[in-house]
């Protein structure tokens, strides 16, 4: 469920970016709070577990697919939820580097989905409450499984929520919805499991590593109403201000939805416009001016003429890109591409000769 | 498994290309991330139906990978290997919106392939960015400069120690699960049980280790930061590369220049 760049917008991302940050800071000075830099190495060392417990997967029975060790609640339950969300930030930024898994600028949204949700809300509110200061088998396993379910289902919903603002993908949102959440509900079946049973296992051979873990001493100075409701503002801030920038600087966002939605260019009437449209029908111009003011112009008017046979879905509001722009940008674009190819290896000649 | 152990591998090939002294990877960390994430920034800002316009972003990933020596067939093969995410969520839109957007004489092409389109070579640009990026920077430098633009010291020094035992405990899962599966029969021993109590001494390992390692670092003197003996300093070049970039990618962003090249084209035939 990482999500990736090609489907969020700028600003969902840097919302989300800007969101992260300000989680990552307030962790890592609740971290500096409680003087503890035995924590430090641990935390880098179990990030690098959870990669490699990862290479370690089990055979689901039944059904053929595997499952192995998602990470968020279990680093939850051994180091405590801001020590958790600092190691699952860098997990995911190792992923994103490396893996490509998750993109960069929707390294927050992924941060937020996967850190957030079951560090700062299914630990403290579910787990805890479920497993208390005396755990018992049978109480860790109730509380990572519920834990790990409801804090994937948050996730995934913050999955869906992200890609509807970004308005990058067309599925809607209850089809989305009813695709994510069960996939995840399965998911969060095995996470909770397995975290259970290693928790367990872990409780079991060395108790007094739990013990040191469980120790409340974190949570105590943990004001959940402050965290959520900073974040609240920040989100609604940045998301704002960002998105007013968008729409009054006429060359940003909005540009691009003008251009697509053509609605400018179906307002603004070009001079030279019936030549071209004559030349249309003749069918010679079939690359017209590169204006695509033009272009864009004749599109609905073409439509009009060429496609009176009845199945015309075409409506004024629809992104309209007409033959002429859309060939001469092919062309283009495939021109475009030819030169940087040539670019690259001269470059790369450039640089073998030097050396 | 065996390609996770090779994606392990993928790791360590990825570090060692990062230790070249091209004229990319001379150039300060700081400087290449900004202008990494300017470059995904913009090719993101574009609309969901906008093809040609994107095309032209190539020539960013191309001149690097040219100038930083970096190998554009092992790039792209990771390229491929993380895409289903973005195609799974993006193979809904040709479903989805049927009306037609593009005519190209009897091709009738519909807005959700468009976009669908846009959508993978979206992914392309920014994971081929990105995994530059890492190739020409060296994860440790990439860490500085996140610390020095002020991200917390405690999430720089995770990151690190995290990226440094990366390999010591994949080396040791790939070995737990070597053993596993040399002596499975029929998948049998496969199962949640084996695997739980195979993480959990994984488990235990690593605490272990990292109280060994907690203790080694006090004995030096680890006070939870982390010293570097180079100094970053940001040049002339450097803010030349970034200005440059991020000139062109504004450039690129406002004006279409595919569609002014193909209008060329279609003067010069006519």
């Amino acid at each position: 469920m990482h999500m990736a760049d090609a489907l969020i917008s700028p600003t969902v991302g840097g919302a989300m970016w800007v969101v992260t940050a300000g989680l990552t800071a307030y962790s890592a000075g609740k971290l500096k709070e409680n003087i503890d830099d035995s924590r430090v190495p641990l935390m880098g060392v179990l990030g690098a577990f959870i990669f490699a417990a990862q290479m370690i997967n089990f055979s689901i029975p039944g059904t053929g697919s595997s499952g192995h060790l998602g990470g968020g609640m279990i680093l939850a339950i051994l180091l405590g939820p801001h020590a958790a969300f600092l190691t699952m930030a860098s997990i995911l930024t190792v992923q994103a580097l490396f893996f490509a898994d998750g993109g960069l600028l929707a390294l927050g949204c992924n941060i937020f989905n996967l850190g957030f949700f079951p560090c700062f809300l299914a630990y403290p509110f579910i787990y805890r409450k479920i497993v208390g200061e005396r755990p018992t088998p049978r109480r860790i396993l109730v509380g990572s499984l519920v834990a790990a379910i409801l804090g994937l289902q948050m996730g995934a919903f913050g999955v869906v929520l992200e890609t509807l603002f970004s308005g990058i993908s067309e599925l809607p949102f209850g089809a989305f919805l009813l695709l994510m959440q069960p996939i995840h509900l399965a998911i969060g079946v095995v996470e909770g499991l397995v975290t259970a049973a290693v928790v367990t296992f872990v409780w079991k051979a060395r108790p007094e590593i739990m013990e040191t873990a469980i120790a409340p001493r974190a949570i105590k100075a943990f004001s959940m109403r402050k965290v959520l409701g900073g974040l609240l503002v920040i989100t609604v801030l940045t998301g704002g201000v960002l998105s007013w920038f968008a729409s009054t600087n006429p060359d940003g966002l909005e540009w691009s939805m003008f251009r697509t939605s053509g609605k400018e260019e179906l307002e603004a009437p070009q001079k030279g416009v019936h030549a071209l449209l004559a030349a249309l029908q003749e069918k010679i111009a079939f690359l017209p001016d590169y204006s695509f003011r033009k272009s864009a112009k004749e599109e609905p008017e073409k439509a009009g003429e060429a496609q009176t046979r009845g199945k015309s879905t075409k409506e004024e509001s629809w992104p309209a890109v007409s033959v002429g722009t859309s060939l001469s940008g092919l062309i283009g674009g495939l021109m475009t591409l030819i030169i940087a190819g040539f670019i690259g290896f001269g470059l790369r000649k450039y640089q073998g000769r030097k050396r | 498994m065996a390609n996770i152990e090779s994606s392990f591998l993928d790791v360590s090939y990825l570090d060692t290309l990062s230790y070249q002294t091209t004229i990319i990877h001379r150039l300060d960390p700081r400087i290449k991330l900004i202008t990494t994430l300017f470059f995904i920034a913009t090719v993101l800002s574009f609309g969901k139906y906008e093809i040609a316009g994107l095309i032209p972003f190539v020539i960013y990933p191309v001149v690097l990978i040219a100038l930083g020596n970096l190998p554009i067939a092992y790039l792209l093969k990771k390229v491929l290997v993380a895409a289903p995410f973005a195609f799974f969520v993006g193979i809904f839109n040709p479903l989805m919106d049927r009306a037609v957007l593009v005519q190209l004489g009897p091709l009738e092409l519909s807005g959700g392939w468009v976009s669908f389109a846009s959508i993978m070579i979206r992914f392309i640009l920014t994971v081929t960015a990105a995994l530059i990026l890492i190739a020409s920077t060296g994860f440790n430098s990439v860490c500085m400069a996140l610390e020095k633009m002020g991200a917390p010291k405690s999430l720089a020094v995770q990151l690190l120690l995290l990226y440094r035992y990366l390999f010591v405990l994949g080396d040791e899962a790939s070995r737990l699960t070597r053993a596993r599966s040399l002596r499975t029969f029929e998948s049998r021993g496969l199962g949640f049980k084996v695997f739980t109590n195979m993480i959990g001494q994984l488990l235990l390992r690593t605490l272990d280790r990292a109280k060994r390692v907690h203790l080694a670092m006090r004995c030096r003197g680890f006070d939870g930061e982390i010293r570097v003996s180079r100094p970053l300093k940001i040049g002339g070049r450097d803010l030349g590369f970034m200005l440059g970039w991020s000139g062109l990618f504004v450039l690129m962003r406002l004006y279409p220049i595919p569609q002014w090249m193909g209008g060329m084209v279609a003067e010069l035939l006519k």
